[in-house]
This record gives structure tokens, sequence and C-alpha cells, in this order.
């Protein structure tokens, strides 16, 4: 057991070296998805049940008779995991409630992709946000539908290219900004949203220990590089998930029953060209696009730093 | 001491599943279903049942958040119509796969477009193959005691399967009848607390629904398809327990006046009360017609039926949905099938009727009948196989 000391939670969070997810796995190489998920699971500990979203850690994970999980587990559809979550934290309380189980902490943990999550799973997830059913909801954004080959999903950034958008003569790679998935959820007015990323490890530890400890639905978003799906080496994944940080393409932040406060401040952004270069998936992006990009996230970042200033 | 009282059918509903003692209820509302959810609603609100009534936004995520309160080992119901179960259709698949003994009180109804809120079998129709284990019901004390019997079958470790409780809308949902409701301290002794053999607990790490490889995919759901055909034993086994507890006696197949004829109607839920209605007419008149009740559609009870049919020269299919472009409706098919395949000798028509809540009286029934006592001409090209009583074309 190792502990570090979080500012911000100001406490000891223990790093158990405990693995919940185990090795085995059929995952990409490099794939920074089922590491956040094995770094996640450290933190909710033993007392976690799981409801998964069919999707890459479903797939990768689970061929019958096999499976990666040392936690009770359950996948029941694609659209689904909040709903099936708000089914089993249900039916665990009643159980509890009429002493026909023993009364213990057990945290329900829904997981999905980007798109089970802000496409196919966002009328579900908003339901179960809304309902107000004690859980953590957890987004593995790759950003793209890499399971079924690289399709574009409304969490796919403006300009990338996937095989569903595809750049051409009259088409520039994705054309729709990146839906804001941690605003819609902070739009429920649950007690907590956070965003992270396993290239900032302890962060996203203190962040999964809040949210086991609210009292209510939290929310994380958890940006996964994807070296498969973004057309990088697959030793890049950590780098390039710390590119995304600094260049404020996705900021850490959490909403705090209500309040933002951003958890890692690079203070300066760098410039987004440092995260798009070297990325297959923007490699046909001009000056001009990637300026327009950078538009967008410093304006992005403003808007973020304001919300962050309100008291 | 069971008490009988006239009641909605609907409120019985609901009234059996607190007599069954549901813990967890996850459900969206839809006409015809509606007072059943509300009245359970209710029934929690006062906490006369010690349950959580999950406000799901859907029927997708009703039949959803069921699989997960069942999975955690809760006993589970919820109940829905028409385009509920249509949105719930993907979830129903993998219900049953998931062996989750939840259950579903489903009030028929007609299928959009063109829009109707009105009763039909156009809904479980579509539903017939998804594995769940369906009963019909004919009036509201079947309702009552097939909804207690569904947890028992739907719980036995022999089955673990969902149970589909069917009920027609409005005729059936929407009427008042005289119910005999057993008591709570019967039931309990009927119905002990579900007890499952794996559920989603820390203290016992499963996986629950992994993905089958072309390997292995045919064998789980070979076992599973083993798992409904033979859960007539147990069905039947249930129903007669019930029978000796509770004095009402029930089969997967029921016949009401086929010894004296050769000539049988076959047809699922409360149109079965007009058709005796109209067998008793023709009986004034010297005429002889049978009807054979089909409680349990699913598993298809081929042996109860094919006892039934013995020696049976005609035979109308009566059903309450369209064809869809097959050669007839759904039921006629699967009678046409056993038919050849035992064998038998028997003239099968397949009449059409009651869509979207048209009226079913006696009297389209005596037309039948007449229909069949008529000489047959040959078919002709492109005629039907089926005949859709009252249309106008």
């Amino acid at each position: 057991m190792i502990k570090y000391f979080m500012k911000g939670l100001e406490r000891y969070i223990e790093h158990p070296e405990i693995e919940f997810a185990t090795s085995g796995h059929r995952a990409c190489q490099g794939c920074a998805e089922i590491l956040a998920l094995r770094l996640a699971l450290k933190v909710f500990g033993k007392d976690t049940v799981l409801a998964m979203a069919t999707g890459c850690m479903e797939i990768i994970s689970t061929p019958l008779p096999t499976t990666s999980w040392r936690l009770p587990w359950i996948h029941v559809a694609f659209e689904n995991a909040a709903a099936v979550a708000s089914g089993i934290e249900s039916g665990l309380k009643i159980l509890m409630n009429k002493g026909k189980i023993a009364q213990k902490d057990i945290h329900v943990v829904a997981i999905a992709g980007d798109g089970g999550t802000s496409d196919i799973g966002l009328q579900s997830l908003s339901g179960a946000l809304e309902r107000g059913h004690k859980f953590t909801y957890i987004c593995v954004d790759n950003e793209a539908y890499m399971n079924t080959g690289i399709q574009r999903s409304s969490s796919t950034p403006y300009g990338a290219m996937t095989t569903t958008s595809p750049p051409g003569k009259k088409s520039i790679g994705q054309s729709t900004q990146k839906k804001n998935m941690p605003k819609i959820a902070a739009a429920h007015n649950i007690p907590y949203v956070a965003t992270a990323c396993p290239s900032y490890a302890y962060d996203l530890f203190a962040k999964i220990k809040k949210a086991s400890m609210v009292n209510g639905p939290s929310y994380i978003h958890i940006l996964s590089v994807c070296p498969t799906g973004w057309r990088i080496p697959s030793d890049q994944a950590i780098r390039y998930g710390r590119l995304a940080v600094q260049t404020g393409v996705f900021p850490l932040y959490e909403v705090e029953n209500g309040k933002y406060r951003i958890t890692h401040n690079p203070e300066t952004l760098k410039p987004v060209s440092e995260y798009i270069q070297g990325q297959g998936r923007f490699r046909h992006l001009t000056d001009d696009i990637v300026a327009k990009i950078q538009e967008r996230v410093d304006k992005d970042w403003e808007e973020l730093k304001f919300l962050c200033s309100a008291k | 001491m069971s008490t009988k009282r006239g009641v909605e059918v609907s409120i019985a509903a609901a009234d059996a599943a607190k007599l069954a003692r549901v813990e967890v209820i996850a459900a969206y509302p839809i006409t015809p279903q509606t007072h059943i959810v509300e009245h359970l609603s209710e029934i929690v609100a006062n906490g006369e049942l010690d349950a959580l009534y999950v406000n799901v936004e859907s029927e997708h995520s009703a039949m959803s958040a069921c699989c997960g309160a069942s999975a955690a080992g809760a006993r589970t119901f919820t109940s829905t119509s028409s385009q509920g179960m249509e949105l719930m259709h993907e979830i129903l698949f993998i219900a049953s796969g998931l062996r989750l003994p939840i259950v579903m009180a489903a009030v028929n109804r007609a299928l959009s477009a063109p829009l109707s809120i009105w009763g039909d079998h156009s809904d479980v129709m579509a539903a017939r193959d998804t594995g769940w284990i369906m009963l019909f019901c004919e009036n509201g004390q079947e309702v009552v005691d097939s909804t207690i019997m569904a947890f028992k079958i739907a719980e036995d470790r022999r089955v673990l399967l969902p149970v589909m409780v069917n009920l027609d809308g409005f005729s059936l949902s929407h009427v008042i009848e005289p119910i005999e409701f057993p008591s709570q301290e019967e039931v309990d002794k009927f119905l002990p607390p579900y007890n499952p053999l794996y559920t989603l607990h820390p203290d016992k790490p499963v996986t629950m629904g992994a993905y089958g490889m072309p390997e292995l995919y045919t064998e789980a759901k070979y076992a599973q398809e083993m798992a409904i055909r033979q859960s007539k034993d147990a069905i039947i086994e249930i129903m007669d327990d019930f029978g000796k507890r509770f004095g009402r006696y029930y089969k997967p197949v029921e016949t009401y006046n086929t010894d004296n004829t050769d000539t049988v109607f076959i047809a699922l839920g409360s149109i079965n009360e007009n058709i005796k209605t109209a067998i008793d007419e023709l009986k004034k008149e010297g005429k002889e017609l049978g009807l054979i009740s089909l409680r349990l559609f699913r598993p298809f009870p081929e042996e109860e039926l094919a006892f039934a049919l013995k020696g049976k020269k005609k035979v109308a299919v009566i059903e309450r949905v369209m064809p869809g472009g097959a050669a007839n409706g759904p039921l006629f098919n699967e009678f046409s099938a056993l038919a050849q395949a035992r064998g038998l000798k028997i003239q099968l028509e397949n009449y059409i009727l009651g869509l979207g809540g048209r009226d079913v009286n006696p009297e389209e029934f005596l037309e039948i009948f007449e229909n069949m006592s008529s000489p047959k001409k040959e078919t002709k090209k492109n005629e039907k196989n089926y005949i859709v009583i009252g249309v106008r074309a």
C-alpha cells in the first residue's frame, strides 16, 4: 500500500498495489483507456460493482469464459450503462434496507466510452444523474468509436480524421466541435463532476476518491489516448495525454457542488500545434484550420477560468 | 384468508406484484399500462410495500434497470405496452440471455403506424422469440394468479428466465371484475423470498454478460434454449401447486367444449371469453364448437396442443396481429408447423381480427364458424391464406 498526500483533497489517499483490472486482457499496445480504468479501480477498491457499456473495454476484457475483472462486473448493452447501474444501486439498497444482505458501502460504477456516453447513452445517463442514484459514471473518452474501427462520435474533435469523417475535397475531417460532456453532466447539478487523464495519475486518483465519497451521482470524464485511432506510436499515449492538458485542449478541472476549480493549471498554455503535430488523425490539417482550433481552445480556456473565478 | 373484491384489473395486477413482495420496480408510463405503475407508485409511496420504484426515463432504461436490479439479487417487476415494448426490445433478449428472473406485465396494445393506443397482439408477437416465458390471461383473476405464479416460475432454479404476463389493453386492463386475492400469508408460503444463484456483490465477484466467440456462442444459446424448453415441467408443477393451495387450477393449454366436436378455435387472451359466449350461443342452436386456449405461449406447449388437437378436423387460428408480409399470422405458422410435424390431418384456417382495439363480438366468431363450415373453393393465385374479419377493403 502506497500513500500519497493529495493537494485539493487535503488528505492521504491510498494507492493499493492490488489490481482489479488484471493483465492478460486484449487491449492494444499503449492503450491509455485500460490504464485509466486500472488506476481508477485501485482507488474505488474492492467494494465496487461495475456496469460496463459495450465498447473497447468490454470487448478486450471478457471473451467467454474469461474475464479481466476482479470485481463484480456486468455488461448489458451499449447505451444503458447508467440505467443498469441505477438498477444495481437500487437492488443493493433495497436488499440492505430489508436486511437481506449486510449493510456495506458498495460503490456502483458505470463505465462507457465517448460514444456510449455522449451519443447513444446520453439519455440513459441524463436520467440516472437526474434521479440522483449514488453512483459514479466514468466516460473513457478516446474521441471516436475505436472498437468498431475509428468512426466519428460527437466527442471527436474538430478536424480529426476518422473513417466516417474522412478529409477530402469537400471535407476537412470532423466538421463539428467536440461535445462538452462534463458541462452537460454539471448542468444536472450533481455533487461532483471532473475531468481526468491517466497521464496525470495522482490527479485522477484524487478525483476518483472524491467521486466515491459523494452521496449522489458523480461523473468523471477521462481523456484516454488511443494510439490505434489517433495514429500515433504506441509509446506516445502518456505524452499526448500530457500535451492535451498542457495545451488546454483537455483541461483538468472539477466541479464540486457547482464550484469549478482547475486542478492542474499550466498557467501559460503551450500552442495547440504541439499537440496536433505527430497525430496521424490531424495530419491533413492546414495552418488555417490549426489556427481555428487554437482560437477555440483559447476561448474555452478563458470560459473555464471565468467559471472558476465565480464565487 | 383470501378476499374477494370488485377491482380494475390493472389495479389488481399491481396488487398481485405487491403480494409477491417485489423489491425493485423500474417502469416508464405508457397507455394502457399506466394504471398498473401508478398504483405501484402509490403503494410504495404509502409504505405499504418495502420496494424501490425507479422512475426511469424510457422503457429501454426500464428493462436495463430491471437487469441491474435483478442481477443484484432483487425481485424485480416492470410493466409496459406497445411502443414501450419495442423500445425495450433489445434488452428483452439480454434479460433472458443473462437468465434474469424479471417479471413483466405486458398490457398488449397495437403498434404504430398509424398510432393506436388500443389493444391487439402486435407488441407481444414482435417479442415472441425473445426467450421470455409468456403467459396469456383471459380475465382479471388469471392476471392476479399468473403474476404470482410468474415469480415462482421465473425464480425456479430449473428455469431462471424472465416471464411476461400478457393481458389485453383496455378490454382487460381497464375493466372492473370481481377478483379473489389470496392473503399475504398464503402467498408468502407459496412464494418464498428470492434466493438468487449468482449476484453482483463484492463478496463474490462474478462477471455477467461476457461475449461469446463463434466457438462458444452456439453452446451458450443452446443451453438457454434447453432451459426455456425444459421450463415447461417446472411451469406445470407450479401451476399444480398453485391449484392445490388456492383452488384455481391452471394448465398450459386449456380447452372448452372440445369433447363434443371436431371443430375448434385457437386463440390467445381475453377474446377467449367472447369465443366461449359464441360457443354457448351455438350450442343453443344445436351446433358444436370448441376452444383451445393457450395460457402458455412460450415455451410453445407442443405436446399439450397435439393432445388437444387429437381427432379435430377443422381448426381456426384466430389472431390479433397482421402477418406483416408473412404467409400467415405468427400463431398460425406455428400451428401449421406443429400439425405437419405431428402428421395431424387438420383443415387449418387463419383469421385475423380485433386489430387496434376494433371490437370483437360473439357475432364475428359465429361468422368464422359459418365460414369454416361452408365448402372450400380452390385457392386462386395471389389470394391470401388468411381472412381479415370485418375489414372494409
